[in-house]
């Protein structure tokens, strides 16, 4: 069995946050982020899909233990932004714009030293359920 | 009798926390969702309305009516919001699930047309989590 397989894990975390520049003026703002520059923040259920592409193992029949994987997941990237304001609560974004595509590029560096070197990583983001980013695009 | 259901949604931050209370109490009972800075969630709202069809249209109401009447009067409001601190209608209240589809539910009942009878509002704070009311 030599075939490259990919494998997926679902998870989910709601979290708040806004779209703005600290170094534009509100108008501009307002302007390029409409109501997701909104100074008391807003929200959402954000949907995480972590696809891990392999050779499945030859002991275990596993590209990755998807059970292994849940934990990370959950441990790096649920503890750490569920029912948080990203732009509050987390180093992560104390200085960079939270959008989705910026949320997707962090999930994949916290989650990428723990997984395999041999295996690929990529993850989907789900802001809402239209629209989703991928990283790395392929 | 027909039911008709228009279905919308919004984004909006939140956090329950009991004004009254300690911070130690309201992290007690609300867990993770008092959390002082907010979360969000993507809400999607389902507005049902019942009646005959009127022999003329075939139309319960007129949906796309229906449409503009919950954005207007229930989107415009609550999108992109934070909804303890920006939202009239939510002012004084626990925001949590339940009190925000009562709240939705009075809204609306406002500015419908006398003929239309509002069924139930439905409420999704998660894929996995929703309340239902009817009114009374």
């Amino acid at each position: 069995m030599n075939k490259r397989v990919a494998v997926f894990r679902r998870e989910h975390f709601n979290a708040a946050h806004r779209l703005f520049n600290p170094d534009w003026d509100d108008t501009t703002n307002e302007k390029v982020f409409g109501k997701c520059a909104l100074p008391n923040y807003h929200g959402h259920n954000y949907e995480l899909e972590v696809k891990v592409t392999g050779k499945p193992d030859k002991k275990t029949g596993y590209v990755i233990d998807l059970k292994e994987l849940s934990d990370l997941v959950i441990k790096e990237i649920h503890s750490r932004f569920d029912h948080k304001n990203l732009n509050l609560d987390t180093e992560e974004f104390k200085e960079l714009n939270p959008t989705a595509e910026n949320i997707a590029i962090v999930i994949y560096k916290l989650l990428r030293p723990h997984i395999k070197e041999k295996l690929d990583l990529q993850v989907r983001l789900y802001e809402t359920p239209r629209n989703f980013v991928e990283y790395p695009a392929e | 009798m027909v039911y008709l259901t228009r279905i919308e949604h919004f984004n909006a931050a939140h956090k329950l926390s009991n004004p009254a209370w300690s911070y130690e109490k309201n992290e007690e009972v609300f867990g993770k969702c008092a959390n002082e800075n907010w979360h969000g969630h993507n809400y999607e709202l389902l507005v049902t309305i019942k009646g005959e069809p009127s022999p003329d249209t075939g139309f319960i109401f007129d949906v796309k009516r229906l449409s503009n009447l919950i954005r207007e009067h229930v989107i415009e409001i609550v999108d992109h919001r934070n909804l303890n601190v920006d939202v009239e209608f939510m002012k004084g209240k626990m925001c949590s699930t339940e009190n925000l589809a009562i709240g939705i539910w009075q809204q609306l009942s406002q500015h419908l047309p006398a003929e239309v009878q509002l069924h139930c509002i439905r409420l999704y704070e998660t894929p996995r989590i929703y309340v239902e009311y009817f009114g009374g």
